[in-house]
């Protein structure tokens, strides 16, 4: 059961740790990076607000093993933009009341990223389809919907 | 929601892992996508001191179309099935029931070995193989062997693999001529386990007479299920005079043990059940008849 030392790069720089195996990737994120804009809901797959960027791709960070993002490249809320700058995608998300608590937001808003890197002019189908895996229980979706229209440049 | 403690072991090779699980016997277990597993763990439903993760096999990964048959390594996500244009044309039913699991982010980690070898009574890729006849290849210490699907199966998130046994592949057959194939299921909402669904394959022969037909259920067992009696009742029957409402009827008649739960009892199941049938039926024929 020991510890095993891992090195991955997060938002562009390398972090090294000594983790059990047990420690999922989000609680390394929150816990040994400090970075805690990746948030946890029901650590069991099902809410999305643990949401990262895995070698580009959406994942749940509560379902990936820290140990198995060993040389891998990781993307949070925190390398998509700052309160300065603004990503394109948090902007949208902003002007269209696609928020509100805002626990849910860090997941919906790398999902969302990725979503329109890997297709740029959804269809509303595809838009609610690809929000299906992220739960919000304060907006009812629609002025999130509505952003990830306007990120995508398209009103309906 | 943490795990228990286990040791964690990410061999570059097959031959590695296998020698892993020989020494750990039931005390290890295979990671793949980690999507069943890690949740598992987390709520302490599944407890091993040794996880042996696939992740880092190469050999384990990819799609090879061989003549009549499309062999898909058990280490591909579902991802990589949903986005394949072969598969689209040559294993229809698994192109279009790979959007149906989970959400994205899930797609993209999780694999079709781990979905098949979890082996979910209401998960899409099992109830595809099913229906298909798929072809598991298997290695563990005492070799390399195929099992077909029909023989899989044995119960609720329970397999013929051995605790020492690893799924390597999985072969569907690619059905050539004038076929159709559709995947029906209702779920409460998208991305959620469905209720209950249909695959359903069918081929045609020249005088719209139905050659062959494949019926996969999903959500209506302890596993996933086929039905063989509503196959056999169309099977060289002319297409038009098959009542669509009456083959959903037929694939329901022999089912054992349909679950009952907060989303349905076992009632309804068989009603929605019947109802996706017919539906898939009909799309499936439309496809085979139009082309
Ligand atoms: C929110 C959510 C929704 C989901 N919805 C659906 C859905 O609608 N439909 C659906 O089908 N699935 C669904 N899933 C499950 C998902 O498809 C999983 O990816 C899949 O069930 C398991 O695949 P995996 O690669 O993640 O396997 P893992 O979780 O790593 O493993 C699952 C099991 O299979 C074993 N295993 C894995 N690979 C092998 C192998 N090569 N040889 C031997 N044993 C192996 C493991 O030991 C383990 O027992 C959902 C999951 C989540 C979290
Ligand atoms: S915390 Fe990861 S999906 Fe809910
Ligand atoms: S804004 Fe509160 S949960 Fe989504």
């Amino acid at each position: 059961m020991d510890e095993v030392q891992i090195r991955l790069r997060v938002n562009g720089l390398e972090r090294r740790g000594r983790v059990e195996p047990r420690l999922t990737l989000a609680d390394f994120l929150r816990e040994h990076c400090h970075l805690t804009g990746t948030h946890l809901g029901c650590e069991h797959g099902v809410c999305g607000a643990c949401t990262v960027l895995l070698d580009g791709a959406a994942v749940r960070a509560c379902l990936v093993l820290a140990v198995q993002a060993e040389g891998r490249e990781v993307t949070t809320i925190e390398g998509l933009g700052t309160p300065e700058n603004l990503s394109p995608v948090q902007v949208a998300f902003q002007e269209n009341h696609g928020l509100q608590c805002g626990f849910c937001t860090p997941g919906f808003v790398v999902s969302v990223t990725a979503l329109l890197r890997d297709n740029p002019d959804p269809t509303d189908e595809e838009i609610r389809a690809g929000l299906s895996g992220n739960i919000c229980r304060c907006t009812g979706y629609q002025g999130i919907f509505k952003a990830v229209r306007a990120a995508a440049g398209n009103t309906p | 929601m943490k795990a228990s403690r286990f040791a964690y072991h990410a061999p570059s090779t097959l031959a590695e892992a296998l020698a892993l699980l020989a020494e750990h016997g039931d005390s290890a277990k295979v990671l793949a996508g980690g999507q069943s597993l890690i949740p598992m763990l987390a709520m302490r439903l599944a407890v091993f001191d040794h996880l042996v993760d696939l992740g880092r096999i190469p050999e384990l990964a990819g799609i090879d179309h061989q003549g009549d048959t499309v062999r898909i390594g058990a280490a591909t996500t579902h991802t990589a099935v949903e986005s394949s244009v072969d598969l689209a044309r040559t294993v229809p039913l698994l192109a279009r029931a790979a959007p149906l699991i989970g959400h994205f982010q899930i797609r993209n980690r999780g694999t079709v070995g781990g979905a098949i070898a979890h082996a979910d009574p209401a998960a899409e890729f099992p109830a595809v193989a099913l229906a298909l006849d798929a072809q598991l290849e298997t290695v563990s210490p005492r070799g390399a062997r195929t099992i077909p699907a029909e023989k899989f199966f044995l119960g609720t998130w329970s397999t013929a693999l051995a605790d020492d046994e690893i799924l390597t592949a999985v072969n569907f057959p690619a059905w050539r001529g004038r076929t159709g194939h559709a995947v029906e299921e209702l779920a409460r909402r998208h991305g959620d386990f469905a209720i209950a669904g249909a695959v359903v394959a069918v081929e045609l022969d020249g005088d719209d007479r139905v050659r062959r037909c494949g019926i996969g259920l999903l959500g209506l067992g302890s596993t996933p299920e086929r039905a063989t009696a509503a196959e056999q009742a169309v099977t060289g029957t002319a297409a038009g005079e098959i009542d669509p409402v009456e083959v959903g009827r037929a694939a329901m008649s022999t089912l054992q043990s349909v679950p009952a739960d907060l989303h349905g009892s076992a009632d309804y199941r068989r009603r929605v059940g019947a109802a996706m049938v017919t539906r898939a039926w009909q799309r499936a024929l439309r496809e085979a008849h139009d082309g």
